[in-house]
């Protein structure tokens, strides 16, 4: 179902929805993801978005993302010198992913109190973003939705335990997904609510036995 | 309902016995599980943005590539001061659509409708339209609601995005949708406000996306002028009964179709049309060799203030 406020919107700073306020979002998504104030962000451009990305600000975009403002903040032509003011370092190079969506960007940032965060995201179309690799693991979500990333180990019982939770909270689950590095490896589970999920309820998850850490992103509206 | 045809619409409308705007918005409360107030209050927002985007605008900044900027303060100044072939609404209708076009190229804040690029179409139509026939704020929110559906019908059946149907997607869907506001702010019917969209569409059939250095500048910032025109044409054919001869959900399948068929150099890769010529190329490669320069600079440059922070803190 179409969004009448996608066609009549968003709002946001020009010039392009993908490249500009798409790469806000990714900025914004990072900065969630890592839970703190980045301090320092090395950003890896992939396709479009390195071959025309400083014309449309792309680079300018993803700072102004990462240091908290929204894609219609008048302040993102100036997130250079914003991030200069708050101390936060960084530094932009051209890479080739593979199997990468054109407007692609790679990032390790690192937060205050040494947080790290390796995330490789796309822009794509309409300001619409998409997470597609997070700490080494492939990954698929789009920040439309009230997102939960549960990191456990790969053992049994996990997915019982997380669910058993949901059950409690009586959230509504529009999608859910299980990925993993390699066997063993670290296993990324990603659930989609229409609601948010109670803080007790994330309090709880993180509580469970081979649960190593658990991010709940509130969509934007 | 589901905003998958403009018949659909029109049948709900004389079902249910309402506006074409309140069908849109009943939708959107629907789909967004929110209050009428809220629906209502989100669109206000909406259109002050669009309303403010014109106000601020000055005609100093430039784009980020040189390439835009000023030439909406050319106009309107020549709107005022001269004495424009298409009289003086006609020619504020190009200055805001230019004056539009040009804040979204240089990072200014504008309400993408449906699209970043053909942002300047709607508030170029409305704006001046809402100044000149002292249109209330009421009328205007049903405008917006009335074009928002419009083009949502055009993205479900067709699309909206240069780089799946061309510009005809972009700016002709934007002038679809501001040719059925302008319908419905004249107090057009139903079946006006369909064959205005019918007709916006149609004469911008087969536009190619062709933006030089693949930016949202030339040509789309004045793109939005005929896009805007167009929909003023549409708008008063409609209003003298003038009918489109193929039904508006044919003509907006029909545009899909067209959009589907266009080579992919003309879809916004920037491999065609204007972008392809020698003067598009050269802008290009400047582009490109300023590229690595200015972003060494400008990292330099901050790592340069922030030391010099951190030297201060020191100290
Ligand atoms: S030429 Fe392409 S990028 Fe420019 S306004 Fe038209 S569709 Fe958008």
């Amino acid at each position: 179902m179409i969004d009448v406020f996608d066609i009549m919107g968003p709002i946001m700073v020009g010039p392009s929805s993908s490249h500009t306020a798409g790469a806000v979002r990714i900025g914004r998504m990072a900065r969630t993801l890592l839970g703190e104030e980045p301090v320092s962000a090395a950003l890896h451009l992939h396709g479009s978005f390195a071959e025309t990305g400083v014309g449309h600000g792309t680079d300018k975009a993803l700072i102004a993302g990462l240091l908290g403002l929204s894609p219609d903040d008048m302040d993102i032509p100036s997130s250079f010198e914003i991030a200069a003011d708050r101390g936060m370092k960084f530094s932009f190079d051209e890479t080739d992913l593979r199997d990468a969506h054109p407007n692609s960007v790679k990032m390790e940032v690192v937060g205050a109190s040494g947080h790290r965060l390796k995330m490789q995201a796309s822009s794509t179309g309409g300001g619409r973003i998409r997470v597609d690799k997070l700490d080494g693991v492939y990954v698929s979500f789009s920040g439309d939705y009230h997102t939960l990333i549960v990191q456990h180990m790969d053992n049994q019982g996990n997915l019982a335990n997380v669910t058993n939770a949901l059950a409690l909270a009586r959230v509504n689950v529009a999608n859910m997904s299980l990925h993993r590095s390699s066997k063993g490896g670290n296993v990324m589970m990603i659930i989609e609510t229409d609601d948010p999920m109670p803080d007790a309820i994330v309090e709880l998850i993180e509580k469970q036995p081979g649960i190593l850490q658990v991010i709940h992103y509130r969509r934007e509206s | 309902m589901n905003l998958d045809s403009m018949q659909e619409i029109v049948a709900a409308v004389r079902r249910e016995g309402k506006p074409f705007w309140e069908i849109i918005l009943e939708t959107d409360m629907v789909n967004r599980g929110v209050s009428r107030g809220n629906s209502l209050e989100k669109m206000s927002r909406t259109w002050h943005t669009m309303k403010e985007a014109s106000e601020v605008y000055t005609g100093d900044r430039r784009s980020l590539s040189g390439l835009s900027g000023g030439q909406g303060k050319q106009m309107r100044d020549y709107a005022a001061s001269s004495a424009p072939i298409g009289g003086e609404f006609i020619a504020q209708v190009i200055a805001e659509a230019l004056s539009m076009g040009e804040s979204n190229a240089c990072m200014r804040r504008i309400v993408a409708a449906p699209t970043a690029g053909a942002c300047g179409v709607m508030p170029a139509v409305l704006v001046p339209l809402y100044w000149r026939e002292n249109l209330s704020e009421d009328k205007m929110l049903e405008a917006m609601f009335t074009a928002s559906g419009i083009g949502a019908v055009i993205a479900y059946r067709a699309c909206i995005s240069g780089a799946a149907g061309g510009c005809q997607a972009e700016i002709g869907s934007a002038s679809a949708m501001a040719a059925g506001a302008l319908v419905h702010l004249k107090g057009g019917k139903e079946e006006q406000i369909c064959h205005a969209v019918a007709m916006a569409l149609k004469n911008l059939m087969g536009l190619a996306c062709d933006p030089v250095a693949g930016l949202v500048e030339v040509p789309c910032v004045k793109r939005n002028v005929i896009g805007a025109m167009n929909a003023v044409a549409a708008a008063d054919m409609a209003l003298a009964g003038i009918e489109s001869r193929i039904p508006v959900d044919e003509v907006i399948d029909a545009m899909g179709e067209v959009g589907r068929r266009l080579p992919v150099e003309l879809r916004e890769t920037a491999l065609g049309g204007l972008a392809a010529t020698p003067t598009g190329r050269a802008v290009k490669e400047r582009m490109a060799a300023g590229q690595k320069k200015q972003r060494t600079l400008t990292i330099k440059d901050a790592r340069w203030k922030l030391e010099k922070q951190e030297a201060g803190q020191e100290g």
